[in-house]
């Protein structure tokens, strides 16, 4: 096939890939559009395997084979909880293979006289550094999420510092490499340095900040797409590289609007690294706390007209979405309105708590996004939080000087009743008390998200067969 | 340099044209538009297959190979994993 031939078929694939994100604004439209995307990939694959320059397959077969047998595995044996690990790995992966693929293509241009122009070696260093950073990042990240290390924000003396320089002799070695593009070990020390970077930037940020992590390394390996594009001047990998690297920094900037920080802080900031002080959380909660039963919070959503739910991490570790979707439909025979307040940062990711909630069948239309449930909170008899807690705790509204000030949260304080589903009152993630459980009309439930429901479950059918 | 342009001005205007696309999808597609956009960033699978296939030395036929295993699992893990999401959301 005649080069113009491929790079018009490469065409439609970029043209494929934009079509099918479209689609992807709509949940109607959204299956059409993956599979649109899907088909542009396909075409992709099929037009380079065309390619007269590929002697062997022997290598391409084998890494289909083994790359689509996993990929199948992991996709259809993955738990909905467990998604954000798996975007991380996925994302790592993206990394890996455009840093590998810009090592290869280096290597192969030691051969070809005139092919080390400075286009090519600058976007090959750039390759490696933002394909390793994201590989050991992502792996990082998954370690994390997976509490193979711990969740928390692993901080140390002299960690800036280490950072920087550790920073700072990628971008010498990636310098270097641009100045002798014949040493192709440079490369490899280039990856070495990048992969520690990834580590050592990804550690130091806590749990309830993966949201943000995981939309950096998303942005990153479309970027390690792109700059590999470069690298082979193929305008495809850049266009799909760069579509990628666009939703990736949206979808970041979205997630730290929404706690109302700054890439910067939440990278560097370290935060939930220090436990609350032990007499504040007194101060707040002495003497102030009701603890209420399942039959007590059962008597209210029989009488309530409106239950606003909000979920958090909590409901995704205890399993409870099938719960809640049972508790939402015993309310909505009832004739109780049942709507979903999700907060952006609620869970590990980017949609998180909606893709759990999918999962329990949902509608999606029960599920409201802040701006839009705030309002109607103030008309809302009971608001139930579950699993959730920085994103309802009104100090930030009203105290300048803690770390959540300033952020959007979910107002459940304007609800007639709050009932918090909680195990105990330890502090979220920001590591601060929370003063809603204290408030007049909160009722504490102590217990597992997905136990507390059932039991709510099982006392309003009782309570409808006794009546 | 002409080359490095015209890969610029595509690399520019297709920035441009992520942001204009992505910026209307809603938060509740969030999670699948991350994991569908991270199959489209397996494109570099691409470039994995020319590596692995052009057969030159043991060493790029070698990366080539990692390459394609990790940019497959990328492509198919993401657009399957991607794919049964969004049937939860449209099953109604």
């Amino acid at each position: 096939m005649p080069d113009w031939l491929v790079n018009l078929f490469y065409l439609l694939a970029s043209a494929l890939f934009i079509l099918g994100l479209k689609g992807l604004s709509h949940p109607r439209s959204a299956v059409r559009g993956n599979l649109i995307g899907a088909a542009g990939m396909l075409i992709a694959v099929a037009v380079t395997l065309l390619d007269r320059r590929i002697l062997s397959f022997q290598a391409i077969v084998a890494g289909l084979v083994i790359g689509s047998a996993a990929g199948a595995l992991l996709a259809q044996k993955i738990r909905m909880t467990a998604m954000p690990q798996m975007v991380a790995l996925l994302n790592g992966f993206g990394g890996a293979a455009s840093a590998l693929v810009a090592g290869a293509a280096l290597i192969e241009a030691q051969a070809a006289p005139g092919a080390l122009t400075a286009q090519f070696t600058v976007a090959a260093a750039a390759s490696g550094l933002i394909g390793a950073v994201t590989l050991w990042g992502s792996l990082a990240a998954f370690a994390k999420l997976q509490e193979l290390i711990s969740g928390n924000a692993v901080v140390f003396r002299g960690q800036h510092l280490l950072n920087a320089l550790t920073a700072a002799a990628a971008l010498g070695l990636a310098g270097w490499l641009v100045a002798r593009p014949q040493q192709t070990e440079v490369y490899w020390a280039l990856a070495a340095v990048s992969s520690l970077l990834g580590v050592l930037a990804t550690i130091p940020i806590g749990g309830a900040d993966m949201p943000v992590v995981i939309s950096l390394l998303n942005s990153y390996s479309g970027l390690a797409a792109a700059a590999t594009g470069f690298v082979l001047a193929n305008n495809m990998l850049i266009i799909a590289g760069s579509l990628v690297g666009a939703s990736g920094i949206i979808l970041t900037q979205i997630m730290c609007r929404a706690m109302n920080r700054s890439l910067v802080n939440v990278l560097f900031g370290g935060f939930g690294a220090e436990p609350a002080e032990r007499a504040e959380a007194d101060a707040v909660y002495a003497g102030r706390v009701k603890a209420a039963s399942a039959e007590e919070v059962a008597m209210l959503l029989e009488t309530a007209r409106r239950v606003v739910i909000v979920p958090g991490y909590g409901m995704a570790v205890s399993q409870a979405q099938h719960a809640v979707q049972t508790l939402a439909g015993v309310l909505k025979s009832r004739g109780v309105d049942v709507l979903y307040g999700i907060h952006p940062v609620a869970g590990r990711m980017p949609g998180h708590m909606n893709v759990l909630l999918a999962e329990a069948d949902v509608p999606y239309e029960d599920l409201r996004e802040m701006e839009e449930i705030n309002p109607l909170l103030k008309q809302t008899d009971v608001a139930i939080v579950l699993g959730a807690n920085d994103v309802v705790n009104p100090l930030a509204r009203t105290d300048p000087k803690s770390p959540i000030a300033g952020m959007p949260i979910l107002e459940v304080d304007q609800a007639r009743t709050v009932v918090v589903i909680k195990r105990s009152l330890s502090p979220g993630f920001a590591g601060i008390p929370n003063p809603l459980f204290a408030a007049e009309r909160t009722l504490m439930m102590f217990a597992d998200a997905k136990k507390a429901i059932n039991e709510l479950v099982r006392n309003l059918s009782e309570a409808a067969v006794g009546a | 340099m002409e080359t490095l342009v015209t890969s610029v001005t595509v690399f520019v205007l297709a920035l441009w044209v992520g942001f204009e696309v992505i910026v209307k999808v809603p938060p509740t597609l969030h999670t699948p538009l991350m994991s569908g956009s991270n199959a489209i960033s397996g494109i570099t699978l691409v470039g994995a297959l020319l590596s692995a296939g052009l057969g030159h030395s043991g060493l790029t036929t070698v990366l080539g190979l990692l390459a394609v295993v990790f940019a497959t699992i990328n492509v198919v893990g993401g657009f399957l994993v991607t794919h049964r999401m969004l049937e939860m959301f449209r099953r109604k």
